[in-house]
């Protein structure tokens, strides 16, 4: 089973809640951090890596000799990284998104696969629980390609937990699209409300199954919970504003290994997913 | 020599454009004769990305040797360097001021992009 844990807003504590889910799920669990511009679940879990994979992206690459600038590449272009003037092709590869199009249309055979690596995937293992996670590189903006690098890991032996980026952008959709149930995550405030909704607008156009936690619960005021009531939407629990578990955040360590009787709270969410993803029949799209 | 002003509007008497990716239009002018050809520059006000590549393209292709607007980012600069489009910053007011100011020799040649991309 694969579950992501995304919220819209960030710092509502998608990672506190992916991390405390992999450590108490009482089965062999994944753990897949796929907010790759900053990972962090490692941080708590601290992996044992065993193997590292960088990711290359072809790219065009021109022979200057054979281009004669008639510029169908860059016509096909939808990210507008060709660029043909009467000196030749410019290129311009931070803005490729590998679609190999120009390579296609070239009348002139003038371009071929260059290579660009955007990041790397890591992967091994804290304790029993199997860790993968992906680290773009510094100043690459393309996010998507790698968390599906990160999300090929995700074999059905185990339960996937997937730590997704925050917003609601390309690398989210990346994250979560084809999951069998997300956990939005969100705080009982203005702001968490806020980006909650938008968050909601985008599980629902993927048609994906899916639950609030409230996070920090007790600060605040009610409306998550009455938007949720309104939307018919299951809020499956509120993890308490709980000093302690602030505490073991800034110190590194995962809640439910230094704050007593805290786990409960996230076996009660798991088994609640558990019991929705069987009851919901499989979508069989966007898969 | 046709120069490419980038401009609120199609004519003479229209306000120049500072951004030069996302200008509304192309206003290009020869220098000799006064012929004026304007080229709507909509496909890229709504571009993704790469606005200011394919705005360089777009005037290299409609023969321009010099281009004048208000600012010019990197890689916007790097397609009009390789088409040998001089870049000449720093203009506003109406396109025909612009030209005029080009003509009398008083917009300088830019050797470098003077802002960041998504500068607007």
């Amino acid at each position: 089973m694969n579950l992501a844990i995304a919220s819209g807003k960030g710092g509502t504590g998608k990672t506190t809640l992916a991390v405390n889910l992999a450590l108490c799920a009482g089965v062999p669990a994944r753990y897949l951090d796929c907010d790759v511009e900053e990972p962090n679940g490692h941080l708590f879990l601290r992996p044992v890596f065993t193997e590292r994979a960088p990711l290359v992206l072809p790219v065009p690459a021109v022979a200057p000799e054979r281009c004669d600038g008639c510029g169908r590449c860059a016509e096909v272009c939808r990210f507008n990284a060709l660029a043909a003037v009467k000196s030749g092709l410019v290129v311009f590869p931070e803005l490729c998104h590998a679609c190999g199009g120009c390579l296609l249309v070239c009348p002139r055979g003038a371009l071929s696969e260059g290579r660009r690596e955007i990041g790397v995937v890591e992967s091994g293992f804290a304790g029993d629980l199997a860790f993968v996670h992906g680290r773009l590189r510094v100043g690459e903006a393309l996010a998507p390609p790698l968390i599906r690098a990160v999300r090929k890991h995700a074999t059905p032996d185990r339960l996937n937990i997937l730590d997704a980026p925050p917003g609601t952008s390309c690398p989210v959709i990346a994250s979560v699209r084809g999951c069998d149930f997300v956990l939005l995550v969100t705080e009982p405030t203005p702001f968490g409300l806020h980006d909650l909704t938008l968050a909601v607008e985008t599980v629902r156009e993927l048609r994906l199954p899916f639950a609030v936690i409230v996070n920090r619960a007790g600060i605040g005021d009610d409306r998550v919970r009455r938007y949720c009531s309104r939307e018919r939407i299951p809020l499956l629990a509120e993890i308490p504003d709980d000093r302690r578990i602030a505490e073991a955040y800034s110190r590194g360590q995962p809640a439910v290994a230094t704050v007593p009787g805290v786990s409960r709270v996230f076996r009660r969410i798991l088994a609640a997913v558990k019991r929705s993803v069987r009851a919901t029949p499989p979508l069989g799209v966007l898969r | 020599m046709r120069v490419a002003v980038t401009a609120q509007g199609p004519k003479l008497s229209d306000a120049v454009d500072t951004r030069f990716g996302r200008a509304a239009w192309f206003v290009i002018v020869d220098t000799e004769t006064h012929a004026v050809e304007p080229v709507k520059n909509e496909q890229n006000l709504d571009a993704a990305q790469g606005a200011g590549i394919q705005a360089a393209q777009a005037v290299s292709q409609h023969g321009a040797q010099a281009v004048l607007t208000g600012h010019c980012g990197p890689k916007a600069f790097r397609v009009l360097s390789a088409a040998g489009i001089g870049v000449y910053l720093g203009a506003q007011g109406t396109v025909a001021d612009t030209v005029e100011q080009f003509r009398a020799r008083r917009l300088s040649k830019a050797v470098a992009a003077d802002v960041e991309g998504h500068w607007a």
